[in-house]
Protein backbone atom coordinates (compact mmCIF):
# COMPACT_ATOMS: atom_id res chain seq x y z
CA UNK A 1 0.00 0.00 0.00
CA UNK A 2 1.34 3.79 -0.90
CA UNK A 3 2.19 4.87 2.31
CA UNK A 4 2.13 8.34 1.02
CA UNK A 5 0.73 11.13 2.32
CA UNK A 6 -0.80 13.73 -0.41
CA UNK A 7 -1.31 16.74 0.89
CA UNK A 8 -1.71 19.13 -2.71
CA UNK A 9 -5.91 18.31 -2.89
CA UNK A 10 -6.20 21.96 -4.44
CA UNK A 11 -4.05 20.86 -7.43
CA UNK A 12 -5.90 17.23 -7.76
CA UNK A 13 -7.19 14.51 -6.07
CA UNK A 14 -7.53 10.98 -6.77
CA UNK A 15 -10.42 9.46 -8.88
CA UNK A 16 -12.82 7.92 -7.03
CA UNK A 17 -12.40 4.03 -7.40
CA UNK A 18 -16.72 4.24 -8.31
CA UNK A 19 -16.38 7.22 -10.94
CA UNK A 20 -13.25 4.92 -12.44
CA UNK A 21 -15.93 2.13 -12.85
CA UNK A 22 -18.42 3.95 -13.91
CA UNK A 23 -16.19 5.61 -16.97
CA UNK A 24 -14.42 1.65 -17.91
CA UNK A 25 -16.77 0.94 -20.23
CA UNK A 26 -17.05 4.15 -22.18
CA UNK A 27 -12.70 3.87 -22.44
CA UNK A 28 -13.81 0.12 -23.51
CA UNK A 29 -16.64 -1.50 -25.60
CA UNK A 30 -18.90 1.42 -25.59
CA UNK A 31 -16.87 3.22 -28.01
CA UNK A 32 -19.60 4.74 -29.89
CA UNK A 33 -20.04 9.36 -30.62
CA UNK A 34 -22.97 10.74 -29.02
CA UNK A 35 -23.08 13.28 -32.54
CA UNK A 36 -23.93 9.93 -34.38
CA UNK A 37 -27.56 9.20 -34.83
CA UNK A 38 -26.90 4.85 -34.73
CA UNK A 39 -28.44 3.49 -31.63
CA UNK A 40 -24.40 2.36 -30.89
CA UNK A 41 -24.04 6.24 -30.54
CA UNK A 42 -27.31 6.72 -28.99
CA UNK A 43 -25.72 5.06 -25.56
CA UNK A 44 -23.08 7.46 -25.35
CA UNK A 45 -25.48 10.12 -26.06
CA UNK A 46 -27.48 8.96 -23.23
CA UNK A 47 -25.10 8.36 -20.80
CA UNK A 48 -23.50 12.55 -21.20
CA UNK A 49 -26.64 13.68 -20.74
CA UNK A 50 -26.82 11.57 -17.29
CA UNK A 51 -23.67 12.82 -16.65
CA UNK A 52 -25.74 16.38 -17.33
CA UNK A 53 -28.63 16.21 -15.14
CA UNK A 54 -25.88 15.19 -12.32
CA UNK A 55 -24.08 17.75 -12.57
CA UNK A 56 -26.98 19.79 -12.70
CA UNK A 57 -28.37 18.62 -9.45
CA UNK A 58 -24.93 19.54 -7.90
CA UNK A 59 -25.47 22.92 -8.56
CA UNK A 60 -28.79 23.67 -9.08
CA UNK A 61 -28.90 24.27 -12.54
CA UNK A 62 -30.61 23.65 -15.55
CA UNK A 63 -29.18 20.43 -17.05
CA UNK A 64 -29.17 22.14 -20.91
CA UNK A 65 -27.31 25.63 -19.29
CA UNK A 66 -23.98 23.46 -18.68
CA UNK A 67 -21.39 22.41 -21.32
CA UNK A 68 -18.67 19.97 -21.25
CA UNK A 69 -15.15 21.49 -21.61
CA UNK A 70 -11.59 20.35 -20.96
CA UNK A 71 -11.52 21.63 -17.34
CA UNK A 72 -11.34 24.91 -15.71
CA UNK A 73 -8.86 26.14 -17.45
CA UNK A 74 -10.85 26.02 -20.77
CA UNK A 75 -14.30 27.18 -19.31
CA UNK A 76 -12.45 30.60 -17.39
CA UNK A 77 -10.85 31.14 -21.41
CA UNK A 78 -14.58 30.51 -22.68
CA UNK A 79 -16.57 32.75 -19.97
CA UNK A 80 -14.00 35.47 -20.60
CA UNK A 81 -13.14 35.55 -24.51
CA UNK A 82 -16.74 34.14 -25.30
CA UNK A 83 -18.54 36.79 -23.28
CA UNK A 84 -16.29 39.18 -24.45
CA UNK A 85 -16.58 38.71 -28.18
CA UNK A 86 -20.45 38.28 -28.08
CA UNK A 87 -20.67 41.67 -26.27
CA UNK A 88 -18.03 43.79 -27.87
CA UNK A 89 -20.61 46.12 -29.54
CA UNK A 90 -21.92 46.66 -26.00
CA UNK A 91 -18.47 47.62 -24.34
CA UNK A 92 -14.98 46.62 -24.00
CA UNK A 93 -14.84 46.64 -19.71
CA UNK A 94 -13.74 43.70 -17.82
CA UNK A 95 -13.88 43.62 -13.79
CA UNK A 96 -11.71 41.36 -11.59
CA UNK A 97 -9.70 40.77 -8.87
CA UNK A 98 -5.70 40.65 -8.20
CA UNK A 99 -5.63 37.45 -6.30
CA UNK A 100 -7.50 35.05 -9.52
CA UNK A 101 -5.92 31.79 -10.79
CA UNK A 102 -3.69 32.50 -13.88
CA UNK A 103 -6.50 31.26 -16.17
CA UNK A 104 -8.59 34.17 -15.47
CA UNK A 105 -5.49 36.70 -14.94
CA UNK A 106 -3.88 36.25 -18.14
CA UNK A 107 -7.04 35.95 -20.39
CA UNK A 108 -8.22 39.04 -18.96
CA UNK A 109 -4.28 40.60 -20.13
CA UNK A 110 -5.15 39.11 -23.71
CA UNK A 111 -8.25 40.84 -23.85
CA UNK A 112 -6.34 43.97 -22.74
CA UNK A 113 -4.21 43.36 -25.24
CA UNK A 114 -6.48 43.35 -27.74
CA UNK A 115 -7.97 47.06 -26.35
CA UNK A 116 -9.91 45.98 -23.41
CA UNK A 117 -9.94 47.41 -20.32
CA UNK A 118 -9.98 45.84 -17.01
CA UNK A 119 -10.42 46.72 -13.66
CA UNK A 120 -8.37 44.18 -11.20
CA UNK A 121 -9.86 44.96 -7.69
CA UNK A 122 -7.79 44.77 -4.83
CA UNK A 123 -8.37 42.14 -1.83
CA UNK A 124 -7.99 42.66 1.74
CA UNK A 125 -5.05 41.57 3.39
CA UNK A 126 -7.54 38.09 4.41
CA UNK A 127 -7.87 38.09 0.15
CA UNK A 128 -11.38 38.99 0.46
CA UNK A 129 -12.84 41.30 -2.01
CA UNK A 130 -15.34 44.01 -1.29
CA UNK A 131 -18.38 44.07 -3.01
CA UNK A 132 -18.88 47.95 -2.93
CA UNK A 133 -15.74 47.82 -4.65
CA UNK A 134 -17.03 45.85 -7.49
CA UNK A 135 -19.99 48.10 -7.47
CA UNK A 136 -18.14 51.13 -7.60
CA UNK A 137 -16.28 49.47 -10.52
CA UNK A 138 -18.80 49.05 -12.45
CA UNK A 139 -19.02 51.63 -15.85
CA UNK A 140 -21.19 52.09 -18.36
CA UNK A 141 -19.33 50.16 -21.21
CA UNK A 142 -18.62 47.08 -18.06
CA UNK A 143 -19.89 43.87 -19.94
CA UNK A 144 -18.41 41.04 -17.52
CA UNK A 145 -17.54 40.29 -13.74
CA UNK A 146 -15.52 37.65 -12.87
CA UNK A 147 -14.76 36.46 -9.30
CA UNK A 148 -13.46 33.29 -7.82
CA UNK A 149 -15.39 31.42 -5.89
CA UNK A 150 -12.82 29.92 -3.18
CA UNK A 151 -9.37 30.50 -3.64
CA UNK A 152 -6.92 27.79 -4.46
CA UNK A 153 -3.77 28.87 -2.69
CA UNK A 154 -5.07 30.69 0.27
CA UNK A 155 -8.62 29.06 0.44
CA UNK A 156 -10.61 32.27 0.80
CA UNK A 157 -14.15 32.74 -0.11
CA UNK A 158 -15.36 35.92 -1.94
CA UNK A 159 -18.99 37.13 -1.23
CA UNK A 160 -20.08 35.44 -4.43
CA UNK A 161 -24.25 36.15 -3.29
CA UNK A 162 -23.57 39.55 -2.72
CA UNK A 163 -21.33 40.30 -6.07
CA UNK A 164 -23.55 38.61 -7.63
CA UNK A 165 -26.63 41.01 -6.34
CA UNK A 166 -24.80 43.86 -7.52
CA UNK A 167 -23.85 42.73 -11.14
CA UNK A 168 -27.82 41.40 -11.54
CA UNK A 169 -28.78 44.88 -10.45
CA UNK A 170 -26.12 46.44 -13.01
CA UNK A 171 -27.14 43.92 -15.69
CA UNK A 172 -23.63 42.93 -16.55
CA UNK A 173 -23.13 39.11 -16.79
CA UNK A 174 -21.27 37.42 -13.90
CA UNK A 175 -18.39 34.77 -14.02
CA UNK A 176 -17.94 32.71 -10.96
CA UNK A 177 -14.93 30.35 -11.48
CA UNK A 178 -15.65 27.78 -8.53
CA UNK A 179 -13.24 25.00 -9.58
CA UNK A 180 -12.10 24.69 -5.59
CA UNK A 181 -15.47 24.91 -4.09
CA UNK A 182 -17.73 22.32 -6.63
CA UNK A 183 -17.74 19.54 -4.86
CA UNK A 184 -16.41 20.84 -1.23
CA UNK A 185 -18.74 23.29 0.01
CA UNK A 186 -22.79 23.84 -1.25
CA UNK A 187 -23.21 25.19 -4.08
CA UNK A 188 -26.07 27.06 -6.11
CA UNK A 189 -25.94 29.13 -8.80
CA UNK A 190 -29.54 30.50 -8.15
CA UNK A 191 -28.60 31.50 -4.38
CA UNK A 192 -25.06 32.84 -5.78
CA UNK A 193 -26.78 34.93 -8.70
CA UNK A 194 -24.12 33.75 -11.69
CA UNK A 195 -24.70 33.48 -15.10
CA UNK A 196 -21.18 31.53 -15.76
CA UNK A 197 -19.70 29.06 -13.32
CA UNK A 198 -16.15 27.01 -14.48
CA UNK A 199 -16.52 23.74 -13.18
CA UNK A 200 -13.25 20.84 -13.07
CA UNK A 201 -13.65 17.43 -12.59
CA UNK A 202 -10.54 16.64 -11.08
CA UNK A 203 -10.89 18.88 -8.18
CA UNK A 204 -13.62 16.81 -6.56
CA UNK A 205 -12.91 13.21 -6.87
CA UNK A 206 -13.32 12.84 -10.51
CA UNK A 207 -10.84 12.74 -14.05
CA UNK A 208 -8.73 15.05 -15.14
CA UNK A 209 -9.03 16.66 -18.47
CA UNK A 210 -12.76 17.17 -18.10
CA UNK A 211 -15.32 20.28 -16.55
CA UNK A 212 -17.91 22.12 -17.44
CA UNK A 213 -19.13 25.97 -17.96
CA UNK A 214 -22.60 26.64 -16.62
CA UNK A 215 -24.16 29.50 -18.98
CA UNK A 216 -27.69 30.60 -17.88
CA UNK A 217 -29.53 30.75 -20.71
CA UNK A 218 -30.21 33.77 -22.73
CA UNK A 219 -26.37 34.94 -21.57
CA UNK A 220 -24.52 35.81 -24.81
CA UNK A 221 -21.27 33.93 -25.07
CA UNK A 222 -19.71 33.25 -28.42
CA UNK A 223 -18.11 29.86 -28.70
CA UNK A 224 -14.12 29.31 -28.31
CA UNK A 225 -13.70 26.38 -30.20
CA UNK A 226 -15.21 26.27 -33.03
CA UNK A 227 -15.88 22.70 -35.72
CA UNK A 228 -18.85 19.85 -35.06
CA UNK A 229 -21.97 21.17 -33.82
CA UNK A 230 -21.43 19.47 -30.75
CA UNK A 231 -23.06 20.94 -27.21
CA UNK A 232 -25.76 23.32 -29.59
CA UNK A 233 -22.79 24.13 -31.82
CA UNK A 234 -21.11 26.22 -28.55
CA UNK A 235 -18.39 23.80 -27.97
CA UNK A 236 -17.13 21.53 -30.89
CA UNK A 237 -15.30 18.45 -30.95
CA UNK A 238 -16.31 14.94 -29.92
CA UNK A 239 -17.30 14.32 -26.47
CA UNK A 240 -14.70 12.72 -23.75
CA UNK A 241 -17.46 10.29 -22.74
CA UNK A 242 -15.47 8.59 -20.19
CA UNK A 243 -14.71 12.09 -18.72
CA UNK A 244 -18.05 13.22 -19.14
CA UNK A 245 -19.79 9.99 -17.31
CA UNK A 246 -16.74 10.16 -14.57
CA UNK A 247 -17.62 13.94 -14.18
CA UNK A 248 -21.42 13.15 -13.62
CA UNK A 249 -20.68 10.54 -11.70
CA UNK A 250 -18.28 12.61 -9.12
CA UNK A 251 -21.01 15.40 -9.40
CA UNK A 252 -23.59 12.20 -8.09
CA UNK A 253 -21.00 11.41 -5.28
CA UNK A 254 -20.37 14.86 -4.51
CA UNK A 255 -23.84 15.43 -3.62
CA UNK A 256 -24.69 12.22 -1.78
CA UNK A 257 -21.73 12.85 0.95
CA UNK A 258 -21.22 16.97 0.79
CA UNK A 259 -22.28 18.39 4.01
CA UNK A 260 -21.08 15.53 5.80
CA UNK A 261 -18.03 15.75 4.08
CA UNK A 262 -17.35 19.44 4.36
CA UNK A 263 -17.74 19.47 7.88
CA UNK A 264 -15.21 16.60 8.66
CA UNK A 265 -12.91 18.20 6.47
CA UNK A 266 -13.21 21.69 7.93
CA UNK A 267 -12.80 20.09 11.59
CA UNK A 268 -9.42 18.39 10.50
CA UNK A 269 -8.51 21.99 8.75
CA UNK A 270 -8.82 23.80 12.04
CA UNK A 271 -7.36 20.86 13.90
CA UNK A 272 -4.11 21.60 11.50
CA UNK A 273 -4.36 25.05 11.89
CA UNK A 274 -4.56 24.95 15.73
CA UNK A 275 -1.46 22.50 16.18
CA UNK A 276 0.56 24.56 13.41
CA UNK A 277 0.32 27.63 15.46
CA UNK A 278 0.33 25.73 19.12
CA UNK A 279 3.72 24.28 17.74
CA UNK A 280 5.57 27.07 15.15
CA UNK A 281 6.57 30.53 16.02
CA UNK A 282 6.41 33.64 13.75
CA UNK A 283 4.04 32.20 11.20
CA UNK A 284 1.27 33.73 9.06
CA UNK A 285 -1.76 32.89 8.24
CA UNK A 286 -2.35 33.49 4.55
CA UNK A 287 -6.21 33.58 4.08
CA UNK A 288 -9.13 34.45 6.00
CA UNK A 289 -9.40 32.51 8.72
CA UNK A 290 -13.41 31.77 8.47
CA UNK A 291 -14.13 32.33 5.63
CA UNK A 292 -12.06 29.38 4.18
CA UNK A 293 -12.35 26.37 1.98
CA UNK A 294 -12.72 23.34 4.49
CA UNK A 295 -9.49 21.50 2.86
CA UNK A 296 -7.41 24.98 2.91
CA UNK A 297 -4.44 25.63 5.69
CA UNK A 298 -1.96 27.82 4.05
CA UNK A 299 0.98 29.65 6.18
CA UNK A 300 4.14 31.52 5.74
CA UNK A 301 6.89 30.30 8.11
CA UNK A 302 9.17 33.07 8.53
CA UNK A 303 13.07 32.43 7.88
CA UNK A 304 12.86 29.80 5.41
CA UNK A 305 11.72 29.12 2.15
CA UNK A 306 9.14 27.00 0.27
CA UNK A 307 10.68 24.56 -2.21
CA UNK A 308 13.06 23.44 0.50
CA UNK A 309 10.32 22.61 2.62
CA UNK A 310 8.09 21.11 -0.05
CA UNK A 311 11.43 19.29 -1.26
CA UNK A 312 12.23 17.94 2.27
CA UNK A 313 8.76 16.30 2.93
CA UNK A 314 8.47 14.70 -0.34
CA UNK A 315 12.31 13.38 0.37
CA UNK A 316 12.38 12.05 3.64
CA UNK A 317 16.00 11.08 4.64
CA UNK A 318 15.05 8.39 7.28
CA UNK A 319 14.52 5.00 5.34
CA UNK A 320 10.56 3.88 6.80
CA UNK A 321 9.85 7.82 6.65
CA UNK A 322 6.56 8.78 4.73
CA UNK A 323 6.71 11.34 1.99
CA UNK A 324 4.42 14.15 2.35
CA UNK A 325 3.52 16.25 -0.69
CA UNK A 326 2.47 19.85 0.11
CA UNK A 327 2.62 22.84 -2.47
CA UNK A 328 4.21 26.38 -1.96
CA UNK A 329 3.79 30.03 -2.92
CA UNK A 330 7.84 30.37 -3.35
CA UNK A 331 9.21 31.66 -6.90
CA UNK A 332 11.09 28.70 -7.19
CA UNK A 333 8.23 26.78 -7.97
CA UNK A 334 6.52 29.31 -10.13
CA UNK A 335 9.26 29.50 -12.80
CA UNK A 336 9.58 33.13 -12.56
CA UNK A 337 11.75 35.25 -9.81
CA UNK A 338 8.45 36.60 -8.06
CA UNK A 339 6.63 34.44 -5.66
CA UNK A 340 2.91 33.99 -5.75
CA UNK A 341 1.32 37.26 -6.99
CA UNK A 342 -1.84 35.94 -4.43
CA UNK A 343 0.30 36.48 -1.88
CA UNK A 344 1.72 39.65 -2.74
CA UNK A 345 -1.47 40.70 -3.73
CA UNK A 346 -2.86 40.19 0.78
CA UNK A 347 -0.10 42.48 1.16
CA UNK A 348 2.56 39.95 2.20
CA UNK A 349 6.20 40.48 2.04
CA UNK A 350 8.23 38.51 -0.52
CA UNK A 351 10.30 36.83 1.51
CA UNK A 352 7.19 35.73 3.45
CA UNK A 353 5.67 34.81 0.27
CA UNK A 354 8.54 32.77 -0.64
CA UNK A 355 8.29 30.56 2.88
CA UNK A 356 4.74 29.90 2.13
CA UNK A 357 3.51 26.08 2.81
CA UNK A 358 -0.12 24.97 1.52
CA UNK A 359 -1.98 22.07 2.71
CA UNK A 360 -4.81 21.08 0.87
CA UNK A 361 -7.21 17.79 2.44
CA UNK A 362 -8.84 15.16 0.80
CA UNK A 363 -11.51 12.74 2.00
CA UNK A 364 -8.76 10.17 2.14
CA UNK A 365 -6.91 12.10 4.48
CA UNK A 366 -7.05 11.44 8.18
CA UNK A 367 -6.08 12.63 11.73
CA UNK A 368 -3.37 10.70 11.76
CA UNK A 369 -1.65 11.73 8.81
CA UNK A 370 -2.33 14.91 9.94
CA UNK A 371 -0.26 14.78 12.89
CA UNK A 372 2.28 12.34 11.23
CA UNK A 373 2.80 15.23 8.42
CA UNK A 374 3.08 18.35 11.13
CA UNK A 375 5.42 16.56 13.02
CA UNK A 376 7.84 16.19 10.00
CA UNK A 377 7.23 20.29 9.21
CA UNK A 378 8.18 21.42 12.43
CA UNK A 379 11.16 18.81 12.29
CA UNK A 380 11.96 20.19 8.86
CA UNK A 381 10.92 23.81 10.04
CA UNK A 382 13.33 23.37 12.82
CA UNK A 383 16.14 22.24 10.41
CA UNK A 384 15.67 24.54 7.79
CA UNK A 385 15.83 27.26 10.45
CA UNK A 386 18.52 26.43 11.71
CA UNK A 387 20.67 26.88 8.51
CA UNK A 388 19.29 30.21 8.06
CA UNK A 389 21.75 33.14 8.00
CA UNK A 390 18.74 35.50 8.86
CA UNK A 391 16.38 33.74 10.89
CA UNK A 392 15.96 34.63 14.68
CA UNK A 393 13.33 33.44 16.92
CA UNK A 394 10.58 36.16 17.63
CA UNK A 395 12.23 38.77 15.26
CA UNK A 396 10.97 40.58 12.64
CA UNK A 397 14.22 40.00 10.10
CA UNK A 398 11.84 40.44 6.87
CA UNK A 399 11.81 43.56 7.84
CA UNK A 400 15.06 44.56 8.35
CA UNK A 401 16.32 48.14 7.29
CA UNK A 402 17.94 46.72 4.55
CA UNK A 403 15.00 44.50 2.92
CA UNK A 404 13.96 47.94 1.80
CA UNK A 405 16.54 49.51 -0.97
CA UNK A 406 16.24 45.38 -2.22
CA UNK A 407 16.95 45.16 -6.03
CA UNK A 408 15.28 41.64 -6.68
CA UNK A 409 15.92 41.89 -10.61
CA UNK A 410 19.84 42.31 -10.09
CA UNK A 411 20.37 40.15 -6.60
CA UNK A 412 18.20 37.06 -7.82
CA UNK B 1 13.95 17.97 -11.29
CA UNK B 2 17.12 17.68 -9.10
CA UNK B 3 20.28 15.23 -9.82
CA UNK B 4 21.01 12.83 -7.35
CA UNK B 5 23.98 15.15 -6.38
CA UNK B 6 21.66 17.72 -5.62
CA UNK B 7 19.42 15.80 -3.77
CA UNK B 8 22.60 14.72 -1.54
CA UNK B 9 23.90 17.88 -0.68
CA UNK B 10 20.47 19.13 -0.23
CA UNK B 11 19.35 16.71 2.53
CA UNK B 12 22.80 16.03 3.72
CA UNK B 13 24.67 19.32 3.50
CA UNK B 14 28.35 19.39 3.98
CA UNK B 15 30.02 22.25 6.98
CA UNK B 16 26.42 24.34 7.75
CA UNK B 17 27.27 26.43 10.37
CA UNK B 18 29.17 29.26 11.15
CA UNK B 19 33.32 29.51 11.68
CA UNK B 20 33.95 30.51 15.06
CA UNK B 21 35.93 33.84 15.10
CA UNK B 22 35.83 34.16 10.88
CA UNK B 23 39.00 35.27 9.39
CA UNK B 24 36.35 36.42 6.45
CA UNK B 25 32.50 36.44 6.14
CA UNK B 26 30.83 36.92 2.73
CA UNK B 27 26.93 37.67 2.61
CA UNK B 28 24.82 37.79 -0.67
CA UNK B 29 21.28 37.27 -1.75
CA UNK B 30 18.27 38.78 0.02
CA UNK B 31 15.20 37.03 1.80
CA UNK B 32 13.17 39.09 -0.68
CA UNK B 33 14.52 37.08 -3.38
CA UNK B 34 14.52 33.99 -1.48
CA UNK B 35 17.89 33.25 -1.41
CA UNK B 36 20.38 34.35 1.23
CA UNK B 37 23.53 32.60 1.78
CA UNK B 38 26.31 33.61 4.29
CA UNK B 39 29.96 32.16 3.74
CA UNK B 40 32.62 32.17 6.77
CA UNK B 41 35.72 31.15 6.23
CA UNK B 42 39.25 30.58 8.17
CA UNK B 43 42.40 31.33 6.43
CA UNK B 44 45.74 29.09 7.30
CA UNK B 45 49.17 28.96 6.29
CA UNK B 46 49.90 30.34 2.82
CA UNK B 47 46.77 31.58 2.29
CA UNK B 48 44.82 28.43 2.72
CA UNK B 49 41.18 27.52 3.42
CA UNK B 50 41.86 25.59 6.61
CA UNK B 51 37.92 25.80 7.54
CA UNK B 52 34.38 27.36 5.56
CA UNK B 53 30.89 27.23 6.58
CA UNK B 54 27.86 28.01 5.34
CA UNK B 55 24.28 29.32 6.29
CA UNK B 56 21.58 29.12 3.66
CA UNK B 57 18.46 30.36 3.02
CA UNK B 58 17.04 29.08 0.22
CA UNK B 59 15.77 26.35 -2.37
CA UNK B 60 17.13 23.13 -2.58
CA UNK B 61 19.79 24.55 -5.45
CA UNK B 62 20.69 27.16 -3.01
CA UNK B 63 21.64 24.77 -0.41
CA UNK B 64 23.30 22.31 -2.51
CA UNK B 65 25.12 24.71 -4.16
CA UNK B 66 26.53 26.15 -1.05
CA UNK B 67 27.15 22.79 0.50
CA UNK B 68 29.26 21.96 -2.64
CA UNK B 69 31.72 25.41 -2.57
CA UNK B 70 32.44 24.64 0.82
CA UNK B 71 33.83 21.33 -0.43
CA UNK B 72 35.49 22.42 -3.12
CA UNK B 73 36.74 25.54 -1.75
CA UNK B 74 38.32 23.83 2.12
CA UNK B 75 42.27 23.54 1.64
CA UNK B 76 42.64 25.21 -1.49
CA UNK B 77 44.37 28.96 -1.57
CA UNK B 78 42.69 31.95 -1.80
CA UNK B 79 43.63 32.02 -5.20
CA UNK B 80 42.43 28.64 -6.12
CA UNK B 81 39.07 29.07 -4.29
CA UNK B 82 38.64 32.65 -5.91
CA UNK B 83 38.22 30.94 -9.11
CA UNK B 84 35.54 28.33 -8.73
CA UNK B 85 33.20 29.51 -11.07
CA UNK B 86 29.20 29.24 -10.76
CA UNK B 87 29.51 26.55 -13.85
CA UNK B 88 31.83 24.49 -11.68
CA UNK B 89 29.86 24.39 -8.55
CA UNK B 90 27.05 23.40 -10.84
CA UNK B 91 28.90 20.80 -12.64
CA UNK B 92 29.86 19.10 -9.72
CA UNK B 93 26.26 18.84 -8.69
CA UNK B 94 25.73 16.71 -12.07
CA UNK B 95 23.86 20.21 -13.44
CA UNK B 96 21.28 22.40 -12.04
CA UNK B 97 17.54 23.25 -13.81
CA UNK B 98 18.28 26.19 -16.16
CA UNK B 99 16.15 28.79 -14.32
CA UNK B 100 17.85 28.06 -10.61
CA UNK B 101 21.67 28.51 -12.65
CA UNK B 102 20.55 32.28 -12.32
CA UNK B 103 18.37 32.61 -9.33
CA UNK B 104 20.28 30.09 -6.94
CA UNK B 105 23.33 29.44 -7.58
CA UNK B 106 24.89 32.46 -5.53
CA UNK B 107 27.22 30.42 -3.35
CA UNK B 108 30.43 31.07 -5.26
CA UNK B 109 29.87 34.43 -5.20
CA UNK B 110 29.26 34.35 -1.65
CA UNK B 111 32.93 32.63 -1.19
CA UNK B 112 34.10 35.31 -3.26
CA UNK B 113 32.51 37.70 -1.40
CA UNK B 114 34.21 35.93 2.29
CA UNK B 115 37.99 35.91 0.34
CA UNK B 116 37.41 40.16 -0.12
CA UNK B 117 35.97 40.71 3.45
CA UNK B 118 39.46 38.71 4.40
CA UNK B 119 42.15 40.76 2.51
CA UNK B 120 40.31 44.18 2.97
CA UNK B 121 40.85 43.31 7.05
CA UNK B 122 44.16 42.24 6.00
CA UNK B 123 45.03 45.44 4.33
CA UNK B 124 43.40 47.42 7.49
CA UNK B 125 46.07 45.42 9.73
Amino acid sequence: MNQDIFLDNAATTRTDPEVLEAMMPWLGDNYGSPATLYAFGAQAKQAIEQARQQLADLIGSEAKDLYFTSGATESNNWAIKGVCDALESKGRHIITEQAEHHSILLPCRYMEKKGWEVTYLPVDSDGLVDPADVKAAIREDTVLISIVHGNHEIGTIQPIAEIGAIAREAGVAFHVNAAQTVGHIPVDVEELSCDLMSISGHKFYGPKGVGALFARRGVRISPLIHGGGQEKKRRAGTHNVPGIVGLGKAAELARKNLKAESQRMAGLRDYIMEKIEANLEDIRLNGHRTKRLPNNVNYSIEGIEGESIMLSLSYPTAEDARAIFVSTGSACVSGTLEPSHILLSLGVPAELAHGSVRISLSRENTREDADYALNALFEVAERLRSMSPVYKRGAKQCASADSEDCDCESSC
Amino acid sequence: MYTEQVMDHFQNPRNMGEVENPDGVGEVGNPQCGDVMRITIKVGDNETIEDVKFKTLGCGAAIATSSMVTEMAKGKTLVEAQEISKKAVADALGGLPPQKMHCSNLASDGLKKAIEDYRAKQADK
